[in-house]
């Protein structure tokens, strides 16, 4: 699981974006609990790559749903960056 | 688990659009009366949503050549390019395509769509990159979800952000960088100079997908990449044949030493039916064509710019600043307004797109308006007019007001 630090990065990037005030925790939903749409979804996968300076395949988001997903792929990711 | 039951939201999603008699998604069209006119609901009605940019759909030679070619070899090929498909005349259309580009090789596809489907899917493998812009069209889209490279996507247009990505990949890595000239929602062209030449920094073999700029941009009618002076940096063009050239077919053109044998590997190429000989045969008539006609294509580029402009100055909002291309697209609050709009529009006399998401970027409802070199002055002005009018129907509130 990812760590805290991770998470907490990715929570400041939804922050602007989280319209309906949702209490953000790992198990956060982004389609069902913060209903954003695939615009929204796309400049944030954009923001997170920015952040932590890597590349988020396409080929991966359908298999992202919630934050702690995401903040898994990331550390994978740069994990095999190093 | 009834298999359809995934789909029952989009249906209802239809259901709910307030049509009263004509849907945007299953006009037929009774007659076609030429490039510019046609029947629909017993109405004769200008079409502006057709693509038929260069009005090639009955050029006398196109049509000779296709009724002689149908006469002479039949209805079908029956067969795939690499088994019995090949005629003499697909190896004529396809050097006469490479001339045209001024390449070594073409291939010619029996769509548009697998043209991009096969390029894609192809080119990049398991342990190569495919960078595409956000806005690419569903076969670009699609050939990437078919190949087994590694996707990634830059927002529309961005050049910054895509080189902040190109920086990120590992630089021996196989990289195929995927744009369009013109993007067919909105009519916007591509920054294709500063694209082409991040790709090639970063050691990127480039395809631009030229399908609405062929025939009208650059002084041959080649597209972006010719406008522009930039196509030294790109190493695959694709193309169709069923918008400029008013038929139905696509292409891809390179320089590559190595192209013929995507022949042998590219299974939307292998496993599928070569076009008839008659589509070849217009296809051949109507790209000789087109590459002596320069008139044409100014005259397209004016209705463009009298289209855009006489929209703009009746307040509509469009979705480019000025003419890109002939597409002009004309944005609308929501898909209700659309609905409304383009169905009075079509009572009005006039077909154009209506265009949504998912076929839109996101938040698009758009009016999609594509001119044709065919249309007189007089149907460009009878276009703005009904559009006019059409708002006022629909009480609209357009910008000016």
């Amino acid at each position: 699981m990812a760590t805290a630090e991770t998470l907490e990065k990715i929570y400041a990037l939804i922050e602007p974006v989280n319209r309906k005030s949702c209490q953000l925790a790992p198990e956060t939903s982004f389609a069902v609990d913060l209903e954003l749409d695939s615009l929204t979804v796309m400049d944030l996968v954009a923001d997170i790559e920015d952040e932590f300076d890597i590349v988020i395949p396409l080929n991966i988001l359908p298999d992202l749903e919630t934050i702690v997903q995401v903040a898994d792929a990331v550390e994978k990711i740069v994990a095999e960056n190093e | 688990m009834d298999l359809l039951d995934k789909f029952d939201s989009i249906v209802a999603q239809r259901t709910a659009l307030p049509f009263e008699e004509a849907d945007p998604f299953t006009v037929v069209m009774d007659k076609i009366i030429s490039e510019t006119e046609a029947i629909i609901n017993g109405r004769p009605t200008i079409l502006a949503g057709t693509n038929n940019y260069m009005g090639m759909t009955f050029n006398q030679e196109a049509l000779e050549a296709a009724h002689k070619a149908l006469d002479d070899f039949g209805t079908g090929t029956t067969g795939s390019r690499v088994l019995n498909g090949t005629y003499g005349s697909h190896k004529t259309l396809e050097a006469r395509i490479a001339e045209f580009y001024g390449v070594e090789h073409c291939m010619v596809f029996s769509t548009g769509y697998q043209a991009n489907l096969g390029m894609i899917s192809t080119l990049a493998g398991k342990n190569d990159y495919v960078i595409i812009d956000a806005d690419s069209h569903a076969s670009i889209y699609d050939g990437c979800a078919m190949g087994n490279a590694t996707i990634v996507r830059f927002k529309h247009n961005d050049v910054a952000q895509l080189e902040r990505r190109l920086k990120r990949l590992p630089e021996d890595a196989g990289k195929l960088l995927v744009v369009e000239g013109i993007y067919s929602m909105l009519g916007d062209s591509a920054p294709l100079k500063e694209i082409l030449e991040l790709g090639k920094e970063y050691g990127c073999e480039t395809l631009v997908d030229e399908a609405h700029s062929m025939g009208f941009c650059g002084e041959k009618g080649r597209g972006i990449a010719e406008d522009l002076g930039v196509e030294h940096m790109v190493d695959y063009i694709v193309g169709t044949f069923s918008k400029s050239v008013g038929t139905i077919g696509g292409f891809a053109v390179s320089n590559h030493p190595k192209f013929d044998v995507l022949r042998l590997v590219c299974r939307p190429y292998v496993f599928t039916a070569s076009l008839p000989p008659s589509v070849v045969a217009s296809a051949i008539a109507s790209i000789e064509a087109i590459s002596r006609a320069g008139n044409r294509r100014a005259h397209l580029w004016e209705n463009a710019k009298m289209l855009h402009g006489g929209l703009k100055e009746a307040g509509f909002d469009l979705a480019t600043e000025k003419a890109e291309s002939p597409i002009i697209a004309v944005c609308l609050p929501d898909i209700e307004t659309a609905t409304h709009f383009w169905e009075n529009l079509l009572k009005e006399g006039v077909y154009v797109n209506m265009a949504v998401p998912p076929a839109t970027p996101v938040g698009y409802n758009l009016m999609r308006v594509s001119i044709c070199a065919q249309h007189t002055t007089e149907q460009v002005q009878e276009i703005i007019t009904r559009f006019i009018n059409t708002a006022k129907k629909i009480n609209l509130k357009l910008g000016n007001a």
